[in-house]
Order: structure tokens, then C-alpha cells, then sequence
């Protein structure tokens, strides 16, 4: 699984990655997954490194979609340790390399975001709305963000 | 010239992948999987 050389190299420097069969390993996949209500495989989860999960991806996804969520997780984690400017940097990375993933818009709304956490200026999220009239407009993201307008 | 790995090289122990993000400052990746090994 994911043999994508792009993946290892997004993995290798930023991601501990240990994986429990359903099978081969029932015991650990039974308390593991009782433990992060895991319930469908393949379950991905980020953690960090105090072990608490910041992000999620359920299913199969292509490697472009698939290292775009892994991006997000480690955005959401910046942004939990309340390291807004770090986190608005990578929301909108994944926004700039992955725009045709679903990861995009939600990227986009969450730079919007860090960047008022950042700022407490409130023209972040008008801009993010903004920016969600030019494109993502059929998304959810771009729902949430229309009060921003 | 460093050889340029090709796959993800999975632990198999949650704990020592914990402890080890921990010593790393890394995160976790954790994969509950049913694909053959």
C-alpha cells in the first residue's frame, strides 16, 4: 500500500508510522481500535506526539488526496498547539499543491482561520470568504465561510 | 549518495511508534489496516 514514492518521502521525516492488521495482530486491533473507535479499515489516523489524534481519513484515496489529508493532519496539529502562523502556512500549502483534492477547501478555510487566531483581525476570514467566491464555491467549506462575508 | 526508499517502513508496536514520535518530536501515523502484509 501506498508504494508512491512521493508518500515515503512525506512519511519518512515527518511521521512515526506503525500499522495494526485486523488479522495478524486481532488483540492490538481490538484495543487500539476500541481505544480510537475504529471501526472500518483502512482507519489512518494522525496523532501527535503526545498521542492525540488530530486528524482522520477513512478509506482508501489516491496518493495526491491521501498525502493532502496527511498535510491537513499536520496543519490541524499546529493549529491545536496554537502555533496559528505554522499552521496557516501549511493550510495553505496543501490549498497551493493539492487544489483539486478535497483537502483544498477545508485547507482554505482553516488558513482563513489561523490567520484571525493570529491576528484577531476580522478582515482574515472576510478575505476567506472572498476567496471562496472564486473558487470551491459548490463545497461546504465554502458554505461555512459565506458568514464571513 | 543516500538510497531513496520506495516503501513505508511500518513498526508494528503502537507503543514504540508513540514513544519514539515522542524522543523525535515526529507524529504518528497509525494504520489500522487489512491489506496483506
Amino acid at each position: 500500500m501506498y508504494p508512491d514514492p512521493r508518500v515515503v518521502q512525506l512519511v519518512d521525516p515527518n511521521f512515526v508510522p506503525v500499522r495494526v492488521h485486523v488479522k495478524d495482530q486481532a488483540d492490538d486491533f481490538k484495543r487500539l481500535g476500541a481505544k480510537f473507535s475504529a471501526h472500518w479499515t483502512p482507519t489512518i489516523l494522525v496523532l501527535d506526539s503526545s498521542g492525540e489524534e488530530r486528524h482522520r481519513i477513512e478509506g482508501f484515496l489516491p496518493a495526491d488526496d491521501f498525502m493532502a489529508q496527511l498535510l491537513l493532519g499536520l496543519a490541524k496539529s499546529a493549529f491545536a498547539r496554537g502555533d496559528f502562523a505554522d499552521a496557516e502556512r501549511r493550510f495553505r500549502e496543501i490549498v497551493e499543491k493539492y487544489p483539486s483534492t478535497e483537502a483544498a477547501p477545508e485547507a482554505l478555510y482553516w488558513a482563513g482561520v489561523s490567520r484571525y487566531k493570529a491576528t484577531n483581525d476580522a478582515a482574515a476570514l472576510a478575505e476567506t470568504a472572498k476567496a471562496f467566491m472564486q473558487r470551491y464555491q459548490d463545497t461546504s467549506w465554502a458554505k461555512k465561510a459565506s458568514v464571513w462575508g | 549518495m543516500a538510497v531513496e526508499r520506495r516503501e513505508i517502513q511500518w513498526l508494528k508496536s503502537f507503543e514504540s511508534a508513540l514513544e519514539q514520535a515522542r524522543a523525535q518530536k515526529r507524529h504518528v501515523l497509525l494504520d489500522f489496516s487489512a491489506a496483506p502484509m
